[in-house]
């Protein structure tokens, strides 16, 4: 069976990371491309990324406007159809305002913008950023937000927690997340957003490559031709 | 009708509040000793025109629901005063 | 005269002006006379408010200008020199940096979040108006000493606003400096470095040329903000007005300066304007006068035609008003389709407001400003006049009468019996609190971010400008210690200081850009602070190779009348050929000999040691031996480039400069960034803190490589200790402890100094 393999970088007018992800995939020999958020055929890629910035200069809240965007329907279909979709930080908000993933990012509990690399532990493989990375490997990755305090219901978290879909874990909280929470998975593990950037960590040259095997968990996991039947795979 | 809206946007019971925290902490410092309870929410302004009081309100809830708010974390209160006819 | 100015009815466009408000506006007799001059009859009130800010001492450098000429300004690599938005320097490969840096202090002074926001936001319009994609940002921060609440509040906001903007913006802010002292608590200073790197063939100039083209406005919608600011902030002194001054305040929108970046980057890679300025201090008034007058042109401007955001405005609000985010954009009648779509897809509004006409038939290209296309002529000037025809004082230049008393004051020695412990840590200080709320990875260039190196080291390369194997070194730095009791030589030792630190990543210095710092230009003493120092600056620049592209002069830096200290701010740029590993960082390994490099210490005058602890301001500066120093510098850059290529020598550990809080800080920097002690001796007491001539300190396992190396370059080298252990002690001649302190304690230190103060959310007053 042929698929595409090419990713889509989702653009909003206010996102900024979005030439760095096509990057790192780039580097990982994968294709990528931006796609602007007016776009709503994406039709072309294997996986979808929506990067870091500030979607709509994020006044009202982080990733509140850009779920009406038309690429964001288009994006809703291709998850719900099992493909690999990834937000990173600003990403990680749109895709819980867009009820593609649970919960809510608030202010860092320190009420400043953090910007530093920080230990992260991998918690669980079901996931198509993970699926390569062993459960309690660690991580040095680069965190960059303001709003990166993940909340969620009591039941949200125990189901997250008993689903293996909590993905990423903060060794050293630095931001007060509940249940040092990084990152987070959809049921089926083909959704994953994370407050990290995996993709400022590329390069030795650049102080970590620790990102790497994140990014080509993802890459596998779409020339694989989705993340649904790889994710139950690996719940299997 | 014209109306003057006011939402008011609240961090739901029981959920972290760490702006409110951080000026919590901070009054004593200054001076004022008791502070309890801090929440820190926001509050937009703005004019409608519609039908009724009911018609406003009821859209006013929809924007709430669709933007202006996030059900996970926050709760809005909804205020109306009919200011004029529509011209 | 075509529909000549009227100056009839209510409409304050077209009011008679009263005599006198020139003053108001802060012109003098003389001034109002130049323009009458200029103009051949009275000016209407457009005219009269254009000249004001136009003829403002921040728009027009009136004081300083004369003596700017003195600065070096070429080089093989210099592109565009002083004169333009911004330098432009060649940097190989087709590619350039833009580079400027600029004061934004008094508009922090009253709103810091504000005033620090809008200060990013004017120095990145100055940079991609040059077709550059903004790269990196620092920030020169000189507040009061961090004991005050004010100055807690001030420095917390402006952080705050450097971070809000540039981060939301996209724009990486990768290194700055922070100076506290009691001589800025009414008066704090934000300068704001901001470098872009564009194609040659991508250079675009801010001149509208093409008789019938037109001019568009791009961006935000014209407000009050800000009206009359530029004069009445940027050119009268402070006197604790802040509160009644809030409502001129300019409001920062990053947001919408990302879509501007975005869609004027677009606009220049694909040629579709003929020429572009933002729109800064003086608005509308500026870059309308300003571009008519570099293409040789007359325009025409229909005030009616710009988008505003509040209604009746007059005419003198509209050409004066400081919104931001605005570009102006030359572009000709067949492109504007096609540049209006572009910024529909970015959702930029543009709006043609006006036309370029050839010049009168006196061959003078004139600004004429109407209420509406046809309508009445409200405002009709030379468009050169508004720059070329601004005043240029010579004013009066007088040394201190105490200078030589003051010199003569014998500069302070150590207690050799002494500890010295608590003295440093008092010095110490840990910047992350600052540069942990800033963005400084963004684009994947930075190799060596803030804190972890002399200078910050990115990569050169940006969106769309594919990485080639070269970096980018980049130090902001200023002492105004040191030029308080004698910027000449202050100035000197501060161009030293920030070349080294370049160096010290292994990088050749290509430029500097400067922003001059001062108090009322209107006092004998600050003219002569004013050029000792760019003559310090121009000694140091033509000894050490480095041309200066750029500057910005920031006068009537006072509160309550007392002038500040003077602040001469650089930042100079530094290439790095080969950047396949990165340079060693700030720290040394257990067991390294640590190698100080350079001519001996001098005296502990202008120290901070000297000012903070012992408060004793007066005193010789020991001057900088500026070719002993090429020297020092030429053979750290070649000894850090060994270990930036692919196969880095191995020789270096790690390298620090030795200049601010002088020997003892610098160990103590590196052994908390290392987690690691040392033991070292100083050859007298006063060495521990004695900061000049700057020197570098290195940690290596071969120190006789380095013996070696330093001996073919001239350049004085002597091992001072060695690394390893879980203290710093420091021992004189004698053999006496002069500090002793647990690597916990230096890490305390550190943190109590600066976030300590800050950690809690800071009170207004």
């Amino acid at each position: 069976m042929t698929h595409e393999t090419t990713v889509g970088v989702l653009c909003f007018p206010g996102s900024n990371c979005e030439h760095d992800v096509v990057a790192a995939l780039e580097g990982l020999g994968a294709p990528a491309r931006i796609v602007w958020h007016s776009d709503s055929d994406l039709s072309g890629f294997g996986g979808l990324v929506v990067p870091g910035g500030f979607a709509h200069g994020d006044y009202l809240r982080p990733g509140a406007i850009a779920r009406f965007s038309p690429a964001m329907d288009a994006l809703r279909d291709f998850a719900e159809r099992g493909g690999p979709v990834l937000g990173i930080c600003n990403g990680f908000q749109v895709l819980t305002e867009a009820g593609l993933l649970p919960g809510a990012l608030m202010r860092n509990a320190g009420m400043r913008f953090i910007c530093t690399t920080v230990e992260c532990e991998v918690a669980s493989s079901s996931s198509v950023l993970t699926a390569a990375v062993p459960a309690g490997t660690v991580l040095r990755l680069p965190v960059n937000h303001y709003e990166g305090n993940y909340t969620c219901s009591a039941g949200d978290l125990a189901e997250l927690e008993q689903n293996g879909q909590v993905v990423l874990r903060y060794r050293d909280n630095p931001n007060g997340s509940t249940g040092d929470i990084a990152g987070i998975a959809n049921r089926t593990g083909n959704v994953v957003g994370l407050m990290p950037h995996p993709e400022r960590a590329s390069s030795a040259l650049l102080g970590s490559a620790d990102g790497l095997p994140l990014l080509q968990s993802f890459v596998d996991a779409i020339a694989r031709g989705g993340g649904a039947s790889q994710a139950s795979r690996v719940a299997s | 009708m014209i109306f003057s809206v006011a939402v008011e946007i609240r961090p739901l019971e029981g959920i972290a509040n760490p702006e409110g925290l951080t000026i919590e902490r901070a009054l004593p410092a200054l001076g004022f000793s008791g502070v309890r309870e801090v929440r820190v929410g926001k509050l937009l302004r703005f004019e409608l025109e519609a039908a009724d009081e009911h018609h406003a309100r009821h859209e006013v809830e929809q924007m709430c629901e669709h933007l202006l708010a996030n059900p996970v974390i926050e709760r809005a209160d909804i205020r109306l005063e009919a200011i004029g006819a529509t011209k | 005269m075509t529909g000549s100015p009227q100056s009839a009815g209510s409409d304050p466009d077209r009011a008679v002006v009263p005599v006198g408000t020139h003053r108001a506006l802060g012109l003098t007799d003389e001034e109002y006379a130049g323009i009458e001059r200029v103009l051949g009859r009275k000016p209407t009130a457009v005219e009269l408010s254009m000249y004001a800010v136009m003829w403002s001492e921040h728009c027009s450098y009136k004081s300083s200008r004369a003596h700017l000429s003195r600065l070096p300004t070429e080089g093989p690599q210099v592109i565009l020199g002083p004169g333009e938005n911004a330098g432009v320097v060649d940097v190989g490969d087709g590619l350039a940096i833009a580079l400027r840096i600029e004061s934004h202090n008094h508009p922090s002074a009253i709103e810091p979040y504000q005033g620090a926001a809008t200060g990013v936001g004017g120095i990145l319009r100055d940079i991609f108006t040059m077709g550059a994609r903004p790269i990196a940002l620092m920030d020169g921060l000189f507040v009061g000493t961090l004991d005050d609440a004010r100055s807690r509040y001030l420095l917390d906001g402006i952080v705050r606003g450097v971070a809000g903007y540039g981060n939301s913006v996209g724009v990486p802010t990768i290194g700055g400096q922070i100076t506290t002292a009691p001589g800025y608590r009414g008066n704090p200073l934000v300068n704001v470095f901001c470098l872009g790197l564009l194609r040659r063939e991508h250079l675009v100039l801010a001149a509208a040329s093409g008789a019938g083209n037109l001019v568009v406005l791009l961006g935000s919608r014209t407000g009050r903000d800000g009206i009359g600011g530029v004069s009445v902030l940027a050119s009268s002194e402070f006197a604790g007005e802040g509160a009644a001054k809030r409502p001129s305040v300019q409001v920062a929108d990053p947001y919408e300066e990302k879509r501007l970046i975005e869609a004027c980057l677009e606009l220049l890679s694909a040629g579709l304007v003929v020429g572009i300025q933002d729109l800064g201090g003086a608005g509308l008034a500026c870059a309308t006068s300003e571009t008519a007058a570099k293409g040789g042109m007359s325009m025409e401007v229909d005030l009616s035609a710009v988008p505003r955001r509040e209604p009746a405005m007059s005419g003198v609000e509209v050409m004066t008003s400081e919104s931001q985010e605005r570009m102006l954009a030359v572009v000709t009648p067949e492109n504007f389709a096609t540049v209006r779509a572009v910024c529909e897809r970015f959702e930029v509004e543009a709006a043609v407001i006006g036309t370029v006409a050839e010049p009168d038939p006196d061959g003078v290209g004139r600004l004429r400003i109407r209420d509406e296309v046809g309508g009445a002529v409200l405002g009709e000037m030379p468009a050169a006049s508004l720059a070329d025809d601004a005043p240029r004082y010579r004013r009066p230049i007088a040394e201190p009468g105490d200078l030589a008393a003051r010199r003569a004051v014998r500069a302070a020695r150590l207690d050799p019996a002494g500890r010295h412990d608590d003295a440093l840590l008092a010095m110490l200080v840990d910047p992350a609190w600052i540069y942990r709320q800033y963005d400084h990875q963004l684009f994947l260039n930075t190799v060596r971010g803030p804190g972890e190196a002399d200078a910050a080291v990115l990569r050169l390369a940006a969106p769309g400008i594919a990485w080639q194997g070269k970096g980018l070194a980049l130090s902001c730095d200023a002492n105004p210690g040191w030029c308080a009791i004698d910027p000449r030589a202050g100035t000197a030792a501060t161009v030293a200081e920030s070349v080294l630190n370049v160096a010290c990543t292994g990088a050749r210095p290509l430029a500097l850009v400067n922003c001059l710092n001062f108090g009322n230009p209107e006092h004998p003493e600050v003219m002569w602070q004013l050029t000792e120092a760019i003559e310090g600056m121009s000694e140091a620049c033509e000894a050490l190779g480095v041309p200066v592209v750029g500057g910005n002069v920031s006068l009537y830096n006072a509160s309550d009348g007392a002038d500040i200290e003077p602040t001469p701010v650089v930042a100079v740029a530094g290439l790095i050929e080969q950047l396949a590993s990165p340079p060693p960082a700030i720290g040394w390994q257990n067991g390294d000999t640590l190698v100080l490099l350079g001519e001996a210490a001098g005296s502990l005058a202008g120290s901070r040691y000297a000012r903070d602890v012992l408060g004793e301001r007066d005193g010789s500066l020991s001057p900088v031996d500026l070719a002993a120093h090429l020297r020092l510098c030429n053979l750290v850059a070649e000894l850090v480039a060994a270990e930036c290529s692919a196969e880095p020598a191995g020789v270096l550990h790690g390298v620090h400069d030795v200049a601010d809080g002088g020997l003892a800080v610098a160990l103590a920097e590196v052994a908390w960034r290392s987690g690691s002690g040392a033991s070292a001796e100083v050859a007298r007491p006063e060495e521990l803190f004695a900061e000049l001539p700057p020197r570098a300190m290195i940690a290596t396992a071969d120190p006789t490589a380095i013996e070696h190396a330093a001996a073919d370059h001239g350049v004085a080298a002597r091992i001072i200790g060695r690394a390893g252990g879980g203290r710093l002690a420091v021992s004189g001649p004698d053999g006496a402890i002069l500090v002793d302190a647990p690597l916990a304690a230096l890490g305390e230190a550190m943190t109590a100094n600066l976030a300590g103060r800050l950690d809690i959310a800071p009170s207004a007053h």
